[in-house]
């Protein structure tokens, strides 16, 4: 009513204009941005265009802060505004005003405003907040379009902490009659999932819910979660699998209506996304990839139509074939169709047949041979894109035998790039290479890289110029060698110091001043003086930057020795002592003593001991005094950075109000900070190549870590360089060349002459040379058979699309007979899509206490499914002994234990008529395991053994195992206390029982018991004073709206009453209405709950010092508050 | 998706749709280096680029250049296919669409696009479903507008045929109310229809 009321009042303006004027106020405003645009169209030079631009944005400033505007006129406006903002020109001052529009408007002029919003602004704009109203007004309307707008601007941008304010309406929206509503409800919770993906934690059962949507907008929309959620954790939903194949098979054969057809192919769409998702459900899980094989060869069979639309299926049917577990069939399909790709004349086909060369060349380097004279010709393309992804692909096949040709090459392709992106990311490549399979020949190798140094500019990763170092000092295998390795790269940096070092970037000429100061004296006929006068020619240079200056600086304290030089050293440390920079002063003052002392100087830079590791008090205890001292005298003590924020914070605002639109942008940042989704798209992520991760890395690393090789060793057979070229190179008669030959003869290429021809096959043979024939499909894993001359002791961390090519190592255990049952009924009952299945899908919930209702036993039953590879201690499979035993275990209990609550005993594993059965006692200082051996035959068993584990819990054992015999028919029990050494939502310990059976022969058997983290929490008892001065202490926080109780008593009271009866925590105080709480995890690791009640919620607020715990405990509060 | 770039061959933007936060000078310097770039090359070039970490896929239409940026595990045909189907529904919604239509009615391409890919993933992909989408909400303007613009002059709601005369809002005393009422009972009415024609 009193909507309408408000619609009416702000339609009154516009009605009036029109009411003298009918229809003119459209046509006018049309016109007067027709007439805008039309102007400016006409405009001829930039100038001008600005100036009529700036007189337009003058004209909508004044118009749209002139309260007689209309909101229709104002919808106008923004278009306008929009407009000038496309051009480049900023119209800041109609952001608030474009959010006004979307507040009050008519639906159609909300249509613009939300359209201005979305364009206007970004996530982070704090104007956002002003739209949180408004969107939840929108989002409750019964206006259909209304709610569609609503949900169109939350599924692009809203800010992240008001998420929670409007999750319970958009969740509503799921289950919308109009598949409109739910699809865009769909998205905007994939939107929330990638900004705050814990806030959507408990409605991951509603996904599946739309995945079995009957409209297929839907279901393809709830793809774009799970593509997501199965990219983090591919474990989680296998059991999905099944239904993904089937919805995969029913698109396939053309199920769905026509409507979604496009350039008749069935939803092509919605194939790539299924594709995609089973690629990396199957990735190295052999029982999985089995269940896709036959729709994989389906779609590789029909989407054989002669349209772009086809091959874009084909390729995401080829990269899902050799991503899952190879079988041979599909492999020699899919290998087909890159051939197709490759030979294709379409430039972009080709480039996507490349593409994909690349992904697969490391399974099956055969492929490659089989297309080398194409790879050749795609090297000599007009396409700069072509060749580069060719040097991609050439990256991953190189090999010691052909590294000297690729190499050339893509120093070749450096001399011509203009990118600097591509730059870094092949100079971190060659250097990749030429340390890893570099030939015996040092000239070879300081040349390539002198040559790489001098193309990249400074362009490149920090590590780069330091792996060299390192790899100079550290040395190799024989001291000879290393000898011989830095005499030739002292002797090639000097001569490139005679000539014109004026053109070399700054981190090579400081690659340089280092060797030169380290080594120079190896080279007994280089005189010191020599050495001097060429590192202070470089000190001369005009575009030496300071740290390079003093790099040479610090070169030269190692060079000087005697009286050689002096003169040149004195008026060097003379200009540079008088510098400004701090830097290089220091470096002179060092300089110019050392010189002096020769004593001092050999034991501060004593010669050759650069690889002995350097011991570094991070700490600082070195500083102890000094800090003693300074605090004496009255110094403030020092404070974190957080602790100093906090009291700024504090210092500003009284209250503390979580939600409220006054908040201080800074402490709303903070207060997220650790929220950070690490799954948000951005511009910097996915960067390809190794050598573009190790941004880290910005110094020298002195100490040795342990380090593994990236890509080390993925083609494991190594064929002799005499060898002939393999089988599908054109002409074994041509032996490889020497390389810098083929170099030569590749610049003058000619394809179309015989001569070209030759070379061409040349080059190839050197190219592909060591790829052997004998490959087969599993390649990958096995370690580089031929040595390696820079075998570097170690590398930075493997890069992320190394992870993403490598198998992982996790191994599924072959499911239980039991698993396997009901894992198929599930699949069964998922695989037809129009079925909604209600399957409450949380991670098994060990009931504690006798509180637990009929639900959760549901969820018992239901989360096997969810781990079928190790037996789970929450199976459902013996729920009816469960009850028996618990009566006749509970006498067994440890005496320390009775009185104490303890959950119901669950059966852990059976193996060979021995059971196991466990429970958690609660006791006030630790959280007691108990182990129930119960021997049901009717022999004893003997040498029982219990061995826990886990990476989240630690473990101590209270009574020793093992037990030596258990009789027949009688019950062990082995309990030990358990603290968290990391939290999480649940706890697992896992643990194996091993023993002899009367005939000696030995059984294990393996089990988990998954624990609640609320079973770990206790009581703080507190006082206000103190949890005062403790909740400013803390660094780690996690905001949320909660649920509240709604009874007869104050419903803050009730809500955390049911939160103190059922999560074990301590109310401190109740003051009006907020709330403060604590509580501990064992072993004191405390944890601060501050509540308010807001707006019908509970916004809480938690502070502990331990990372995880907030969130976890959250997670719990929320559980416990939907329970009730 | 990362953002999505529509220019005319003299590199003039005519719309543009970011689906990652940058910041507006950012936002400035990567149009301006892609327009330069795609613009220097030639037209039987590879559809696809690489720049920076990301892919860049564009494909050109008359004097109009479409361009899209992906991540660079990303499907690039489909990404082509992509800018096809909106170039379809633009065509299909504008009635054998032109650069002018788009310079000109921008602010409906861009609603068409939202119908289309929705926080950079494909929101919808059946054709008739996107324009449906748009129409119902075209169709609420022009209700409103016609309406409006029929009821303008009238002076009695008791004769507005299919009004809804049932007051719903007693008429603030000030005079004259009548336009007021009646307008408010119209809005009211082309919601309730609009309702209905959604439900059908």
């Amino acid at each position: 009513m009193s909507d309408v009321v408000e619609k009416t009042l702000t339609a009154l303006p516009s009605l009036l204009s029109l009411d003298s004027q009918p229809g003119a106020a459209k046509l006018s405003s049309t016109s007067k941005l027709g007439s805008f645009i039309r102007g400016i169209t006409e405009l001829t030079s930039k100038h001008e265009e600005e100036k009529l631009i700036q007189q337009e944005l003058a004209a909508i400033k004044d118009q749209a802060s002139s309260p007689n505007t209309s909101m229709r006129q104002m919808k106008e406006l923004m278009v306008r505004a929009i407009y000038c903002e496309m051009l480049g020109y900023e119209a800041s001052f109609c952001y608030i005003h474009a959010i006004k529009l979307a507040q009050q408007g008519t639906a159609l002029e909300k249509r613009v405003g939300y359209l201005s919003v979305a364009l206007f602004l970004n996530e982070s704009h704090e104007l956002l907040l002003l739209l949180v109203n408004t969107v939840l007004k929108d989002l409750q309307s019964t206006n259909l379009i209304e709610v569609c707008m609503a949900l169109t601007i939350v599924s692009q941008l809203f800010p992240k902490d008001m998420i929670p304010a409007i999750l319970p309406l958009v969740e509503e929206k799921l289950t919308h009659p109009k598949e409109i509503i739910r699809r865009k409800a769909v998205l905007a919770l994939y939107k929330f999932y990638l900004t705050a993906p814990n806030q959507v934690q408990h409605i991951h059962n509603k996904f599946r819910k739309a995945l079995c949507d009957k409209d297929p907008g839907v279901m393809t929309a709830s793809l774009h979660i799970y593509l997501q959620m199965i990219k983090e954790n591919p474990e989680g939903y296998k059991d999905l699998t099944g239904s993904f194949v089937t919805i995969l098979k029913q698109v396939v054969a053309g199920k769905l209506p026509m409507d979604y057809n496009y350039h008749s192919v069935p939803a092509p769409w919605l194939q790539i996304q299924l594709l995609r998702i089973l690629s990396l459900l199957g990735k190295s899980d052999q029982r999985t990839s089995e269940i896709m094989y036959e729709v994989l060869d389906e779609s590789l069979r029909r989407a054989e139509m002669n349209h772009n639309i086809t091959y874009a299926i084909l390729y995401e049917c080829v990269k899902c074939v050799y991503t899952i577990h190879p079988k041979a069939e599909l492999l020699e399909k899919a290998a087909k169709c890159i051939g197709n790709f490759v030979l294709s004349p379409k430039i972009n086909l080709k480039y996507i047949g490349l593409k994909a060369l690349t992904y697969v060349v490391q399974q099956d380097p055969k492929l490659a041979l089989q297309h080398q004279m194409t790879i050749i010709e795609c090297l000599d393309h007009s396409d700069l894109i072509i060749k580069r992804e060719t040097l991609e692909l050439l990256f991953r096949i190189t090999n010691a035998q052909n590294v000297t040709v690729i190499v050339e090459k893509m120093l070749d392709f450096l001399r011509t790039c203009q990118d600097d992106y591509t730059t870094i990311d092949l100079v971190g490549k060659v250097a990749e290479v030429a340390e890893k399979y570099a030939p015996n020949d040092n000239k070879w190798f300081i040349d390539t890289m002198n040559t790489m140094f001098s193309l990249s500019g400074d362009l490149m990763q920090p590590d780069i110029p330091n792996n060299f170092l390192k790899l100079l000092s550290e040395g190799l295998d024989s001291m000879e060698g290393d000898t011989e390795l830095r005499r030739f790269a002292v002797d090639s940096y000097v001569s490139l110091l005679h000539g014109e070092p004026g053109n070399l970037p700054q981190c090579f000429l400081q690659v340089i001043s280092w060797v030169l100061g380290e080594y120079s004296h190896l080279r007994t006929d280089l005189e010191p003086a020599t050495v001097l006068k060429l590192l202070a020619k470089l000190l001369s240079l005009k575009h030496s930057s300071s740290e390079t200056k003093s790099w040479v600086l610090m070169a030269m304290t190692k060079v000087c020795e005697s009286e050689a030089g002096m003169d040149v050293l004195q008026g060097i440390c003379e200009t540079y002592c008088s510098s400004m920079d701090t830097v290089l002063r220091q470096r002179a003052q060092e300089l110019q003593n050392l010189s002096l002392h020769a004593e001092l100087k050999a034991k501060v830079l004593p010669q050759d001991v650069s690889m002995e590791p350097l011991e570094v008090d991070s700490s600082l205890s070195f500083l102890d005094e000094f800090v003693s001292e300074a605090l004496a005298a009255g110094a403030a003590p020092y404070k974190s950075h957080h602790q100093r924020q906090e009291e700024f914070v504090q210092e500003k605002v009284l209250s503390l109000e979580p939600y409220s639109m006054s908040l201080p942008i800074d402490m709303s940042s903070c207060s997220i900070a650790d929220r950070q989704s690490p799954t948000l798209p951005s511009m910097s992520s996915g960067l390809s190549g190794d050598s573009t991760d190790k941004a880290g890395a910005t110094t020298l690393k002195l100490e040795r870590v342990k380090r593994v090789w990236g890509r080390e060793g993925y083609l494991a057979q190594r064929e002799p360089a005499e060898e002939p070229a393999p089988v599908e190179a054109p002409s074994p008669v041509h032996p490889v060349e020497p390389v810098g030959e083929i170099s030569v003869s590749q610049d003058q290429t000619l394809p179309t002459t015989v001569a070209g021809k030759l070379e061409k096959q040349q080059l190839a043979s050197s190219l592909f040379v060591g790829l052997g024939s004998q490959t087969s499909v599993s390649l990958m894993g096995k370690s580089e058979q031929t040595p390696q001359r820079f075998r570097r002791k170690a590398k930075g961390q493997v890069s992320s699309s190394e992870v993403s090519k490598q198998t992982p190592n996790s191994v599924i255990a072959p499911p239980d007979s039991v698993d396997n049952l009901l894992c198929s009924i599930l699949l069964d009952s998922n695989t037809d899509p129009e079925t909604s299945l209600p399957t409450p899908k949380q991670n098994g919930i060990v009931p504690l206490e006798g509180d637990q209702s009929e639900n959760d036993v549901k969820t018992l039953k239901t989360s096997l499914t969810m781990n079928n590879g190790q037996m789970a201690a929450d199976s459902a499979q013996t729920e009816e002994p469960v009850t028996t035993k618990d009566i006749c275990f509970a006498s067994f209990l440890p005496a320390d234990c009775i009185g104490a609550t303890h959950s119901e005993i669950t059966p852990l594993c059976s193996s060979q008529s021995v059971d196991l059965f466990a429970c958690h006692v609660h006791k006030e200082q630790c959280l007691v395991l108990v182990v129930f051996i119960f021997n049901s035959s009717s022999t004893c068993v003997q040498r029982l053994l219990v061995q826990l584990d886990s990476e989240e819990v630690e473990v101590s054992c209270i009574c020793e195992s093992p037990v030596e015999e258990v009789k027949s028919h009688g019950v062990e029990v082995c309990h030990y206390s358990l603290t968290v050494k990391r939290p999480s939502v649940h706890l697992v310990v896992s643990g194996q029982v091993s023993f002899l059976m009367p005939t000696g022969t030995p059984h294990t058997a393996k089990f988990s018991y998954k624990l609640p983290l609320i079973s770990f929490i206790r009581p703080l008892a507190l006082s206000t004073e103190e949890y005062g001065t403790m909740w400013l202490a803390f660094s780690h926080d996690t905001k949320q709206n909660l649920t509240l109780i709604t009874g007869l008593q104050d419903p803050l009271r009730a809500t955390l009453n049911v939160l103190e009866r059922k999560l074990h925590i301590h109310v401190v105080e109740i003051i009006g209405t907020e709330g403060i709480v604590a509580c501990q995890l064992l072993q004191d690791q405390p944890c601060l709950m501050h509540c308010r009640v807001h707006a019908g919620t509970l916004a809480v607020w938690l502070r502990s010092p331990v990372p995880e715990l907030p969130d976890c405990l959250l997670y719990h509060c929320q559980r416990a508050l939907q329970e009730h | 998706m990362q953002f999505m770039l529509l220019f005319s061959r003299q590199g003039k933007l005519r719309l543009q749709k970011w689906y990652v936060p940058l910041s507006d000078k950012e936002k400035k310097k990567i149009t301006r280096e892609l327009v330069q770039t795609i613009l220097a090359r030639k037209p039987k070039m590879c559809s696809f680029l690489e720049w920076r970490d990301l892919k860049i896929v564009y494909k050109r239409y008359a004097s109009l250049y479409f361009c899209c940026a992906i991540e660079s595990q990303d499907n690039e045909l489909i990404t082509l296919e992509v800018i096809h189907r909106y170039v379809e529904l633009l065509d299909k919604y504008f009635g054998s669409v032109c650069e002018l239509d788009i310079i000109f009615n921008f602010e409906k391409a861009y609603f068409i696009l939202d119908e289309f890919l929705l926080g950079g993933e494909t929101q919808e992909t059946s054709k008739k479903n996107v324009l449906k989408a748009i129409e119902q909400g075209d169709l609420l303007q022009e209700n409103i507008d016609s309406q409006m613009r029929m009821f303008a002059g009238w002076r009695d709601p008791t004769e507005c045929p299919g009004g809804n005369r049932i007051d719903i809002i007693h008429p603030p005393q000030a005079t004259p109310p009548s336009v007021l009422l009646c307008a408010a009972n119209f809005t009211t009415y082309s919601h309730n229809r609009f309702f209905f024609s959604i439900l059908t």
